[in-house]
C-alpha cells in the first residue's frame, strides 16, 4: 500500500510504476516482469547558445489522431506537425495513462504547445522549432533507439533545433 | 529535457534532465485547462536547460493534484481476489 495521508513517512510519496505495473501483470499472469529500460551511462549536452536565441521543439508519445470515421488506425511511425498550426488534439488512445483520475481534453495539458509560443513571443527562447514531434510508444526497445530516434534527430537538425522538451504521458 | 509524472521509470531509464510533477498520468505538462500552472511547469524546465550542470538532474515542481490522495492507490489497482498471493 502506498500513504494516502501527506503527512506519513512510512513509504515513498510518489507513485512506483515499475512496481504497480509489474504486480498488475503478475495478477494477469504474466509470468515475467517487464524489463524497462535503464542506462548506466546517461548523455548530456549544455546548451550551445542562449535560451533567448535558441529554437525549441516538443517530442511527445501522443500521436496525430486517425481517421476514426475509416477505420484507419493512426501509422505507428514517427510523425510531425507544424509548429506554427497545431490540432486541437492528439490521440492518447492506447497510452498508458490515468483515465480513472484525470482526461486529455487539454492539449497543453500533455503537450504544451501553446505554453511554449507563449515564451517565444516573451523572447524567453528564441523560437519554437518549425517541427514539433510525435514518438510511438514501441515494446520493442530497439524500434525506439534504432528506428524512430534517429529520425527525430535526423528532423531536428534539418530544422534547427537547439533544444527538445521530450513530453512522455 | 523531459516534463513527467512517472518518476521511476524515467530516473530508472536515466534522461539528461527531468522536471517531476506528482500528478496521476496523463498531465506531465500541468492540470487541463489550467494555463498558469502549465507555463509554470514549462517555466521550470526552461529553466533546467540553462541551470542543469550533469545528467541525471531531476526537479519537482510544487503542485498538488489534490488533498485526495486516493489516486495514487486506484490506479492498476490489483484487488483482491486478483492478487498474486491469492492463487494458492
Amino acid at each position: 500500500m502506498i500513504n494516502t495521508r501527506r503527512n506519513e513517512t512510512t513509504h515513498r510519496r510518489f507513485v512506483s510504476y515499475i512496481d504497480k505495473s509489474r504486480e498488475y501483470y503478475r495478477a494477469l499472469g504474466y509470468r515475467t516482469a517487464y524489463r524497462w529500460a535503464r542506462f548506466d551511462e546517461v548523455p548530456f549536452t549544455a546548451l550551445r547558445k542562449p535560451l533567448c536565441e535558441a529554437a525549441v521543439t516538443l517530442i511527445t508519445t501522443a500521436m496525430l489522431p486517425s481517421n476514426e470515421n475509416q477505420g484507419v488506425a493512426a501509422p505507428r511511425t514517427v510523425c510531425s506537425i507544424p509548429a506554427h498550426d497545431p490540432p486541437a488534439q492528439l490521440s492518447t488512445h492506447g497510452l498508458y495513462w490515468d483515465r480513472q483520475a484525470t482526461h486529455t481534453d487539454d492539449l497543453d495539458s500533455y503537450f504544451p504547445v501553446h505554453r511554449l509560443q507563449e515564451f517565444a513571443g516573451e523572447a524567453r527562447i528564441g523560437r519554437v522549432a518549425a517541427r514539433l514531434h510525435c514518438v510511438p510508444t514501441e515494446y520493442s526497445r530497439r524500434s525506439t533507439t534504432d528506428r524512430d530516434a534517429p529520425e527525430v534527430l535526423r528532423r531536428c537538425v534539418e530544422d534547427g533545433t537547439d533544444a527538445a522538451i521530450l513530453v512522455p504521458l | 529535457m523531459v516534463l513527467g509524472s512517472a518518476r521511476d521509470i524515467v530516473e530508472e531509464c536515466g534522461v539528461p534532465r527531468l522536471v517531476f510533477t506528482d500528478f496521476p498520468l496523463g498531465n506531465p505538462s500541468g492540470k487541463p485547462y489550467d494555463a498558469a500552472m502549465q507555463k509554470r511547469i514549462v517555466a521550470m524546465g526552461l529553466d533546467l536547460l540553462e541551470s542543469a550542470r550533469a545528467p541525471r538532474t531531476t526537479v519537482q515542481t510544487p503542485f498538488v493534484w489534490s488533498e485526495d490522495q486516493a489516486w495514487r492507490d486506484n490506479f492498476m489497482r490489483v484487488d483482491f481476489p486478483n492478487r498474486p498471493d491469492a492463487e494458492a
